[in-house]
């Protein structure tokens, strides 16, 4: 809860709302007659670590190039520290440090000879720019590393080298874009308590797009849902689950007896919705229904003589809330990554 | 360095203590970032880097140099056969890189780099922008506060400093040679000449280079790109004569009983087509330049090359330049318009592919 306590302290430069770091109004983004981006609001806090979490193509990237005044919105408007990325885009830029999705270097440099170069476009002097990198490199991991050509570099510390490139400006809020795609999974820990501490160290905002839950889930302290260029749902991880699974409860129920008795019985439970059986577990049933069903399930069968072999709440872990908000394709996608 | 008036320093903060902060600092100190001024120059002064450094650089350096050598060595070791005839000729130093040794195969040095000087331009620009997206940083580039046209402007000024080091370096190794083979020294005139040409030629080079960067910038390929560089150049050097000739004869036909008005308006308008690519013009300009005789590259009706009245004169500099100012203006306006589409293209392309 580091920044909470801190809100009233921070002022950002000529900004009424001092205590969001980034915030759209009725951001929207048109290609032809896709809209990639739907009226989006967001507010992000300064100190906090916001995940945009969707399917590949929901528009995350879209949303991050317009919040840089990298691309024009259509309609709407943003803010980020204060200043309109498409007007300022220079002030922006300044204080905005940017993962982009698949970040490259210059294959041929060294990590540090690519990290001058970027301290060099942000104006800082040769002899600060390398002791700030120096130590960037050694907070990255990269120290040893850091005169060997980019190109002999693995997919990770690419990744590690794009975090330190991105923080090379010192800046004020970090964008991430899929910062941990693409690496292996030991790699992926390593990529996220990376940036859980830099972001801590460096008292940053983060702004990170995922499209894989339990990271988001890991590092952040709020979410928004994002698919198909809308917001779904925004706020804290275990509020969006409470909020989403409502009054509906969905049940893995095993009955010993024969199929066609146990459905009967199963559909006889007042309250229930939908009996289904399970598709890989001849043995199991999945019923679903509000939340009352759960003690009458017990009781009803109890009354009728049939045993209770197994009774499973499903529905509430984070993978089935996610997938639930999105389309079927895309979810089992991501699920699978 | 003071801090920028823009930034707020915050609960008595120092502004450089970014890295200090403490797990519990709320952000917003003031941004380490103060933008460079001219980030063109940034950019500029890293590709120039790399251009130095590059393979392409070296290969190309032994190719142009060799086939420079190779053709001053021809034309010097000409009039040096024919000292006699060259004895007490004004502007004889410069007439080394625009004379091709008669009877001789090999094109005089300034035909040289009308020949083979696209190939540097296009080897410095066909991957500018194109290479940057395929490897990916593009956005991580734009995403620094400089604004985007220092990307495509910082480009072309590194490409032609590279270019023009190149040319210079091959200029200077061929006036060496010819300096060594004749043993005459460059007049001032002659100097001041070989610079105009210098000039002229680095605006050959550059809308070459212009026209690379704006494949770079349409193309998403560099290998596509710098196919389509290639091929104009192939097109312009190889069948322009004949592609002009084809039009020329279809819009002032040339009848087997033409007259003879017919016959020179043909040929007017088969020179003036010529005028359209880059390459005529560029040598044209130099032929004004680097020979003090030439008067004009047009036509010359039979009775005035006969007349005892027209004396073979050597024109002072600035009348060379006179007559090869509209080659010039024309060489750069096609350089400008080649930049200026590649830049708006560039600064309205999206940065995502």
């Amino acid at each position: 809860m580091r920044k909470r306590g801190r809100l009233g302290r921070h002022v950002a430069p000529g900004q009424p709302e001092a205590d969001l770091a980034i915030q759209t109004h009725g951001l929207t983004k048109q290609y032809g007659s896709l809209v990639a981006v739907d009226k989006l609001n967001l507010a992000v806090r300064s100190g906090e670590i916001f995940g945009l979490l969707g399917p590949n193509g929901a528009g995350k990237t879209t949303t991050i190039l317009m919040l840089l005044g990298l691309s024009e919105p259509t309609r709407g408007k943003a803010d980020v520290m204060g200043f309109d990325p498409t007007r300022q885009p220079l002030e922006v830029k300044r204080r905005v440090g940017y993962l982009p999705d698949d970040v490259g270097f210059y294959g041929e440099l060294s990590g540090a000879q690519n990290l001058r170069y970027t301290a060099a476009l942000n104006g800082i002097e040769r002899r600060e720019a390398n002791e700030r990198i120096g130590e960037l490199l050694e907070q990255v991991g990269l120290a040893d590393a850091a005169d060997r050509r980019v190109e002999q570099y693995s997919r990770g510390m690419r990744q590690r080298l794009g975090l330190a490139d991105a923080l090379v400006k010192d800046p004020s809020v970090l964008i991430l874009d899929e910062p941990t795609a693409s690496i292996d999974p030991a790699g992926v820990t390593e990529v996220l308590a990376l940036i859980q501490s830099l972001a801590r160290d460096n008292g940053v905002t983060v702004l990170l797009s995922s499209h894989l839950l339990h990271q988001v889930h890991q590092v952040c302290d709020r979410v928004a849902i994002f698919n198909a260029g809308r917001i779904l749902a925004q706020g804290r991880m275990s509020q969006l689950a409470a909020e989403l699974a409502g009054d509906h409860l969905e049940l893995e129920v095993g009955i010993d007896g024969p199929a066609d008795q146990v459905e009967a019985a199963l559909r006889a439970v007042p309250g229930v919705v939908d009996v289904q059986p399970d598709p890989r577990e001849p043995e199991l049933w999945r019923v679903s229904g509000p939340q009352s069903i759960r003690d009458r399930l017990a009781l009803e069968l109890a009354a009728r003589g049939m045993g209770v072999r197994h009774l499973r709440r499903i529905g509430d872990e984070l993978d089935e809330i996610y997938l639930r908000y999105f389309s079927r394709d895309e979810g089992d996608r991501d699920h699978a990554a | 360095m003071t801090t920028p008036p823009d930034s707020l320093v915050l609960g008595g903060a120092q502004p450089d203590a970014g890295p200090e902060v403490g797990p519990d600092e709320t952000v917003d100190r003031p941004a380490r970032s103060r933008p460079p001024r001219l980030g063109w120059r940034v950019v500029a002064a890293k590709e120039f880097g790399d251009g130095i450094l590059s393979v392409r650089l070296f290969i190309l350096i032994a190719l142009l140099g060799l086939a420079a050598v190779g053709a001053i060595y021809s034309t010097a070791s000409f009039v040096g056969q024919n000292a006699q005839v060259a004895s007490g000729t004004t502007g004889l130093f410069v007439q080394l890189f625009s004379h091709q040794a008669s009877g001789s195969q090999v094109p005089s040095f300034a035909a040289l780099v009308g020949l083979l000087g696209p190939l540097l331009g296009i080897a410095f620009g066909f991957d500018a922008i194109n290479g940057e997206r395929s490897e990916r940083t593009l956005p991580r580039l734009v995403s620094q506060p400089i604004h985007r046209d220092a990307v495509i402007i910082g480009k072309f000024a590194a490409g032609l400093a590279v270019i023009g080091l190149v040319l210079l370096a091959i200029t200077l190794i061929v006036s060496g040679i010819a300096f060594v083979v004749l043993g005459i020294s460059p007049s001032p005139d002659d100097l001041a000449r070989l610079a105009a040409w210098f000039v002229v030629a680095l605006l050959y080079l550059g809308f070459w280079l212009a026209f690379a960067m704006l494949c770079s910038v349409v193309v998403r390929r560099a290998a596509t790109s710098a196919l389509a560089a290639i091929g104009l150049w192939i097109v312009l050097t190889i069948f322009a004569a004949l592609l002009v000739g084809i039009v020329a004869s279809y819009l002032a036909p040339v009848p087997a009983d033409a007259t003879l008005d017919q016959q020179i308006a043909n040929t007017q308008l088969q020179l003036d087509l010529a005028r359209v690519s880059p390459g005529t013009l560029y040598s044209e300009a130099a032929d004004y330049l680097l020979d003090p005789t030439v008067q004009t590259v047009g036509i010359v009706p039979i009775e005035q090359q006969t007349d005892q009245r027209a004396i073979p004169s050597i024109l002072p500099l600035d009348q060379s330049l006179l007559l090869a100012w509209p080659q010039i203006v024309a060489l750069a306006s096609l350089t400008v318009v080649c930049f200026g589409v590649g830049y708006v293209a560039f600064m309205r392309q999206e940065v995502r592919a």
